[in-house]
């Protein structure tokens, strides 16, 4: 993890957005505060319409807060009207403008800050460089493709020079190969400028792989905010771990708490250590979860966790996918590299045991 | 199978369409034809001559109601149509509320009040007027034309504005855009094509309207419209023939016009 200086470029305090009157009324955003680092690539992650992207049109200026204040550097924002905020958005329809060039697009925003022509000419320039289109300058924006169209969306918000960048799922009209590109290229983009990047997607995987931070959201309110590694290990919830890959979730009964790691007892007697979200003590009866890929199917002979029967075997090529019914009834997930070619060694109905690694056990908030 | 279906083959389709088509064309043809009579008869051709439209042009009254069409048409067109583009931008840049419908109606008001009403009522109304002020010009018939144009110059302004995607003005505010320079340069821009066409639209239909002109206009104020009226009281020569056939060129010079200028558009 790259060392993020401490200055906030954003803080949303106790944010609430309501839309609608009387009986119709939605929350959109539900009492909502999260702070935004200087320089960070800042991730907000969750499903269709849990408000990601009213949280980023109150921060450009679309709409405003029902309840709470948005701080950009310390100052309050509220009485400036978008077209004063030094903050820039990256659309989702890219809403580039269809009379002007690729050119006079990107110069557009400098234009309007009444730049001198030279001034622009040189930045617009930079700009086609920096996302490799020079070639493209005098086409009309109609006459390019859509990961074109989603460069010069790009560039015309990062050549004013914006303090904060709002991008609103900016890769969900791209096709899969052109999104893993450009999911570097942004990367390669915001370490260039150095500017502050908010990043809105409902694909967890784009999140992991972009995001300094991530913020996972659901129904209006943030549920967790953390590093991917945070978010992923350590899940605090149960939407979070759910909605972050895959899961197994399981019943746990905690014996002793020692510094920040507990020991639990599984349904099949087994006793495992594991972790806990900070600021909480867990007692008694808790959920857990173990990611697939840190578990292993192992002989049934071996010392082992848990035991159960394999139920399918899914060949995935990179891995394995092993659905084990444990002695309980549960089911169980168990990823497992394929590292060496030929069969896994284990057949469908064969009894095994499953193995946890240490410490990969997280306790969530109940 | 699917071809027994289609609408064209359908018993007496062909029959219907052909005299709608005959219906249609058939008398503009003839009125067409006869302009270019060499005899004084609207009904025996005599053979192929230009007289008609010499005699038109020679004809200082024929010139002169002309003019005068042509200064209204112009002047209540371009009013109608920046008037259109108001009403136009506050009808649809607005959340839906109550009432909205109401003001649909209100601004398309003289596509709903019978014209002769109009005419009768601003016939009164400008009365009144020219006694208090005194003034007699060609005020009066360039605003009634305005008020009836404005419907027309509206819906295609308002039908592009509607088509047109909003988060290109949000997309403008974002980048350091006043509201008046994101009208300039992005709405503006953009809602041309419905402007011209608003503009067009309201412009043959102000060179084309006899009723309101005929009530509202003082002595001497004849358009050609309600020149040609009056003189049909008198006997027809081809003459009227032959200033039809250029109002019509000219009108369907004008929509060819705008037909061309609104696809190199788009
Ligand atoms: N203008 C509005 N009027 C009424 N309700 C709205 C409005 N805008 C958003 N909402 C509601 O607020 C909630 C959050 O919407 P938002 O657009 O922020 O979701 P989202 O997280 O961006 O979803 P998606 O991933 O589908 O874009 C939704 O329930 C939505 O229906
Ligand atoms: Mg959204």
């Amino acid at each position: 993890m790259p060392d993020l200086p401490d200055k906030n470029a954003i803080e949303v305090h106790g944010v609430r957005k309501v839309f609608g009157t009387g009986e119709t009324q939605v929350a959109a955003l539900d009492t909502v505060s999260v702070s935004i680092r200087e320089n960070e690539f800042f991730t907000l992650l969750g499903p269709s319409g849990c408000g990601k992207t009213t949280l980023l049109r109150l921060i450009a200026g679309f709409d405003f807060p029902t309840e709470g204040e948005i701080l950009l550097y310390g100052d309050d924002i509220a009485p400036l009207p978008p077209f004063k905020r030094p903050v820039n958005t990256v659309f989702q329809s890219y809403a580039l403008f269809p009379h002007m060039t690729v050119a006079q697009n990107i110069g557009f925003g400098l234009e309007m800050l009444g730049k001198p022509k030279a001034e622009i000419d040189a930045r617009v320039t930079a700009m086609l460089k920096l996302v490799k289109m020079e070639q493209l300058a005098r086409r009309r924006t109609s006459q390019i493709s859509g990961g074109q169209q989603q460069r010069v969306a790009l560039a015309r918000a990062l050549a004013p020079q914006p303090k904060v960048l709002l991008l609103d799922e900016p890769l969900s009209a791209l096709d899969y190969k052109l999104r893993k590109e450009m999911q570097i290229e942004l990367k390669r983009l915001q370490h260039e400028t150095g500017i502050t990047f908010i990043f809105v997607t409902h694909d967890q995987e784009e999140a992991l792989a972009m995001s300094d931070r991530i913020a996972v959201m659901s129904t209006g309110k943030i549920l967790q905010v953390g590093s991917p590694w945070d978010i992923y290990d350590r899940p605090a919830e149960r939407f979070v771990a759910d909605f972050i890959g895959e899961t197994n979730f399981m019943d746990a009964e905690v014996i002793s708490v020692a510094g920040d790691r507990a020991t639990v007892k599984l349904l099949s007697g087994t006793d495992i250590s594991a972790t806990f979200p900070a600021g909480t003590t867990p007692d008694g009866k808790v959920t857990i979860v173990v990611r697939p890929e840190h578990a292993r199917v192992v002989a049934a002979s071996t010392k082992s966790a848990l035991s159960g029967v394999i139920e399918n075997i899914v060949y995935l090529g990179t891995d394995t996918h092993f659905h084990v019914k444990l002695a309980d009834g549960s089911p169980f997930i168990v990823r497992q590299q394929n590292s060496r070619s030929g069969p896994c060694g284990f057949d469908k109905g064969e009894s095994v045991g499953v193995d946890i690694a240490s410490d990969v056990a997280q306790i969530l908030k109940d | 199978m699917a071809r027994n279906f289609s609408i064209q083959r359908q018993t007496g389709f062909t029959t219907i369409a052909v005299i709608c088509f005959v219906a249609l064309y058939a008398p503009i043809v003839i009125l067409v034809v006869y302009a270019f009579n060499s005899g004084s008869s609207i009904a025996n051709w005599e053979g192929f001559s230009l007289r008609w439209f010499a005699q038109a042009w020679n004809n200082n009254q024929v010139i002169e109601a002309s003019w005068r069409s042509l200064r209204i048409a112009s002047a209540a067109a371009v009013l109608a149509t920046i008037a259109a583009t108001m009403a136009a931008l506050a009808t649809t840049r607005t959340a839906p509320y109550r009432g909205l419908t109401f003001k649909y109606a209100f601004i398309n008001q003289p596509l709903m009040v019978p014209e002769i009403v109009t005419a009768v009522a601003l016939l009164i109304f400008f009365s009144r007027i020219k006694v208090a002020t005194g003034y007699s010009g060609l005020g009066y018939l360039i605003l009634a034309h305005t008020a009836f144009c404005i419907p027309f110059a509206y819906l295609p302004i308002r039908a592009r504005l509607e088509g047109m995607d909003l988060t290109l003005e949000r997309a403008a505010a974002d980048l350091y855009a006043t509201p008046w320079q994101t009208f300039r340069r992005i709405t503006l821009p953009l809602l041309w094509p419905g402007i011209l066409a608003g503009l067009m639209l309201a412009f043959v239909i102000s060179l084309d309207d006899v009723v309101i002109t005929n009530f509202v206009k003082s002595g001497g104020q004849d358009t050609l419209p309600t020149y040609m009226l009056g003189q049909l009281r008198r006997a027809i020569t081809p003459e009227m023939n032959a200033i039809s056939t250029v109002f019509l060129l000219l009108s369907v010079g004008i929509v060819t016009l705008f037909f061309f200028i609104s696809r190199k558009q788009d």
